[in-house]
């Protein structure tokens, strides 16, 4: 079995799972119940002084029978005293010394950052957690994503609580950027130990086309809100590449941002995150969601020969780059497998109406009949010598491995975007021709 | 006339094929995204083993099916067959929500053989024994279902096993007598081969009573366990019951799982006397193997008997034909063959079953299969084990929550302690006996593992439905009766 205990930036969890600050995160019980099921560590509910909520808070977006593929909240932080939470702290890690619980705090002066830091280290914390992320509410009094989104900010901001700070300091970072990456490098100048990323994103789920107000609603009004879940995956892991692969930040990774399953786990790691933190997929499930992450992300690791998460960890960075570095001679082209196919022609369609025009609709007699097929009925046919290997036919093939996206050798050597622009300003190429 | 086979290979391996076939992987992770993933569901209360399915179910969606394996063997080592033989309609599937949602269950039976395939196929191996021992040893008499589940759980805990069983080939009823087109025997032979790299010593063919007293056992091992089964089919105390074409059902089905399919004999006209599941697992293989006409004679009516509605129904649409309110008073011999079956009516007066006067007749038929309840074993086992309490109705005495007996060191489970139930009711006792060992053997100061998929929900720390099955067809039985 793969070793998966973790050290991030001295924080020790027995595993790199971690509860992110949110409703799960709340209350000594959740705690308890986490560290039970399995979880590592506990990011606790953000503290700072404490708010008022209204009612309703959650809204989602669901696809299908898919049910919270996205989640938006427009609950503040921690409604809870500092008293009660500090003191809760304090029980878990009296109760659960092994396992990482971590302060997310946000507050607004120099002073009250200092006190809140000091109270995190005394409760026993393992570490802090900064909010600069919270895109609703919190903002609008000058904190929360307000801070993340101006790195000049954040940098005084991490710099007075470095200045109290006796246990490691992750700072949050938000997505609500244009480039994530200032932030995490004003977190790295400030002398911030980690980062984790992503919070939430500015949303409105829907809209109710009867009363015209979007859930949440209160009182006849909604706000925008946080989205998250396992809609906001994709731009979560190009937030923690960008990071990972950046040279001046080189800070440990916390991903966030649509965790639910052990593949999303081994994929945040393989950009570049050290620990992972799950809100939403626990909001669904419970907490028992973190045995099957930790029994799959185990299987896959000692599938591939794996001894620990360090085995995999940023494996893919270096496999991301700028487009720039793309080898344009490249060439792959759809292979549709006819024994496979069931002629529902959403290939011939989607490559007809919504790219590049180079499938056919064919005679069926050389390619035999799919499944359930009408003799006769026209089969669809790549024709490979047009195909610019652009994958939308195979994305939209419902049935697996009908349609593979096969390397074919172009005969040239590889050339990327940069080299021809070189070539071209050296005046050895002509031009390639436009596309017909 | 002798009975002869009627067809061929290559008809007889089409028409015995798998009824509930494999799932493709595309179609397992579709149906494994159907399942809502429910928090102390009640698949797992219907679940005599308490297999916690939504967990299983979750790891098949996110293609962890190894750790789906491993989910279900844990709990039911018997995952592979059970997958198959379960009447999951009345079980796990007659409890899923989804009935109530959609009319249609997930189908956990397919999903479960989807995962246990898996791992049979590539040889892993996820289940393991401590690499600590206890120094204990048990014997586990007979090597079926109850007494496979207590083997696998006593080598899980870490006592050294030995398994006895008279028949060349451990796996009891799962490897000899299970409809073939529900389960080929290999899969079971499969599960002996996983207990056996856990540790376990199995000695077949060898008979205890016979070849190894039970004395000996007394003072070799530990704590012995008692899984023997039943015995053969009950007499029928007719005229003409010893001709060579009367058969017990089960004897039947076992020519099916050890002879060539070719070579299996088969009447033309064939009666099954009985009417419950082993009734129709007999009259379904009979017309697939070739037989013109096959008739269910059963002495009460449809309502009475005992086969679940699902197997009715499959027999039904197999061409089978039911006789009820008949009861057979001679098979009718020719030149020392079955020749025909002389019947009589039969009326139901307050309970009692009799014979309507005058009402005789002979149907012509050449094979009689009984099906009509196994026999107890109370003689074998007062003989072997002389003290073991027996109750009046021949089923081994024990304590419900240990599977102990009268014998201290003796522990049961099984069709011998329940008088006849399912395999996965076989599995989950042999599995709490092993529990009960477990615990003889630590001196009454530990208690077995706890399954924890009930895990924070108020109440008794019952754990899953291992402790506290639910039981979806007696639930409704009661309900319709009520």
């Amino acid at each position: 079995m793969a070793d998966l205990t973790s050290d991030f930036a001295g924080i020790k969890s027995p595993n790199p799972f971690w509860v992110a600050s949110g409703p799960p995160s709340n209350t000594a019980h959740q705690a308890h119940r986490a560290f039970e099921a399995g979880w590592g560590g506990v990011v606790w509910k953000t503290i700072g002084d404490p708010i008022v909520n209204v009612a309703s808070r959650y809204s989602a977006l669901n696809l299908g029978p898919v049910r919270m593929a996205g989640f938006n909240n427009i609950e503040l932080i921690s409604d809870r005293s500092p008293e009660t939470n500090f003191r809760e702290i304090a029980e878990v890690k009296k109760r659960w010394p092994h396992h990482a619980v971590i302060a997310s705090l946000m507050v607004d002066t120099r002073d009250h950052w200092h006190e809140f830091v000091r109270r995190s280290a005394d409760a026993g914390a393992d570490g802090i957690e900064l909010n600069f992320g919270c895109p609703h509410g919190m903002c609008e009094r000058g904190m929360g994503s307000a801070v993340g989104q101006n790195p000049e900010v954040a940098e005084i901001i991490v710099g007075w609580v470095m200045e109290a700070a006796t246990i490691p300091v992750i700072v949050k970072l938000t997505p609500n950027i244009t480039n994530v990456v200032h932030a995490a490098r004003a977190a790295r100048k400030a002398g911030a130990n980690a980062i984790s990323l992503i919070n939430t994103i500015n949303s409105i789920t829907n809209v109710n086309l009867d009363t015209l107000v979007p859930e949440p609603f209160v009182a006849g009004r909604s706000s925008h809100g946080g989205y998250c879940g396992p809609a906001v995956k994709p731009i979560a892991l190009n937030m923690v590449h960008s990071c990972a692969a950046d040279p001046q930040v080189n800070l440990p990774i916390s991903g966030i941002g649509g965790i639910g399953t052990w593949r999303d786990a081994a994929e945040f790691v393989a950009l570049g995150a050290s620990t992972l933190q799950v809100c939403t997929a626990i909001m669904h499930y419970g907490f028992r969601i973190v045995e099957d992450m930790a029994d799959g992300l185990s299987a896959y690791l000692d599938s591939k020969g794996m001894r620990s998460l360090a085995d995999l960890r940023g494996r893919a960075v270096d496999h991301v780059g700028d487009w720039k570095t793309l080898d344009l001679n490249y060439k792959r082209v759809a292979r549709i497998d006819h024994e496979k196919c069931i002629g529902c022609n959403l290939c011939y369609i989607a490559c007809e109406d919504g790219a590049h025009q180079c499938i056919d609709l064919v005679d069926s007699t050389p390619y035999g009949l799919g499944p359930g097929r009408v003799p006769g009925k026209p089969v669809p046919l790549v024709r490979e010598s047009d195909c610019v290997g652009c994958n939308l036919c195979s994305i939209v093939c419902p049935v697996d491995g009908c349609i593979t996206m096969t390397p074919v050798d172009s005969g040239k050597p590889p050339m990327t975007w940069e080299q021809y622009q070189g070539r071209l300003a050296a005046g050895t190429m002509h031009p390639l021709p436009a596309h017909p | 006339m002798p009975i002869q086979p009627l067809v061929d290979a290559a008809t007889a391996t089409a028409a015995l094929a798998d009824i509930k076939p494999p799932l493709s992987p595309q179609e397992a992770r579709v149906e494994a995204a159907r399942c809502l993933y429910c928090f102390d569901a009640p698949c797992i209360m219907a679940c005599p083993t308490g297999i916690d399915i939504p967990a299983f179910i979750k790891k098949i969606a996110v293609d962890n099916v190894t750790g789906a394996a491993r989910t279900i063997l844990e709990a039911n080592v018997l995952g592979a067959s059970c997958a198959r033989v379960c009447p999951t309609q009345v079980l796990c599937e007659g409890a899923c929500v989804m009935l109530d949602l959609e009319k249609e269950p997930i189908q956990i039976g397919r999903l479960q053989r989807h995962a246990t395939d898996h791992v049979a196929a590539r040889g892993i191996q996820v289940l393991h024994a401590p690499a600590v021992k206890s120094g204990k040893r048990v014997a586990v008499i007979g090597a079926g279902p109850a007494g496979l589940g207590c083997a696998a759980e006593l080598a899980r805990l870490g006592h050294a096993v030995t398994v006895f069983d008279r028949k060349p080939a451990g796996g009891g009823l799962n490897t000899y007598g299970i409809a073939y087109y529900k389960m080929k025997p290999e899969v079971s032979l499969d599960e002996v081969r996983m207990i056996e790299r856990l540790g376990v010593e199995f000695r077949t063919g060898v008979e205890v009573g016979r070849d190894v007293q039970a004395a000996d056992l007394e003072r070799d091992y530990d704590a012995i366990f008692l899984g023997i089964g039943l015995g053969g089919a009950n007499r029928l105390g007719i005229p003409g019951e010893d001709l060579p074409e009367v058969i017990d059902a089960l004897d039947f089905i076992e020519w099916i799982h050890t002879r060539p399919l070719a070579d299996v004999p088969v009447g033309r006209r064939v009666a099954v006397l009985g009417c419950g599941n082993t009734a129709i697992d007999a009259v379904t293989q009979a017309l697939r193997l070739g037989a013109e006409r096959a008739t269910i004679v059963y002495r009460r009516g449809r309502e009475d008997m005992s086969a679940y509605d699902f197997e009715y129904e499959l027999a039904k649409s197999d061409g089978a034909h039911f006789l009820f309110h008949a009861a057979p008073v001679e098979v009718v011999g020719e030149s020392g063959h079955v020749a025909g079956l002389r019947l009589a009516r039969t009326e139901s007066r307050d309970g009692r079953v009799t014979s309507v006067p005058g009402s005789e007749w002979v149907e012509p038929v050449d094979l009689v299969l009984k099906a009509v309840g196994q026999e107890k074993q109370a003689a074998l086992l007062q003989r072997i084990f002389p003290g073991l309490a027996i109750d009046s109705r021949g089923r081994v005495e024990h304590d419900p929550q240990t599977m102990r007996t009268s014998l201290p060191k003796v522990f049961a489970g099984g069709d011998c302690t329940s008088g006849g139930r399912e395999v996965v009711n076989a599995v989950a006792e042999g599995k709490k006996a092993a529990r009960g060992i477990h615990r003889h053997l630590a001196g009454d100061t530990v208690s077995g593992p706890v399954q924890a998929s009930r895990l924070g929900v108020a109440g008794p720390p019952s754990g899953s439905g291992f402790d506290r099955p639910i039981r979806v067809h007696e639930l409704e039985a009661a309900l319709h009766k009520g």
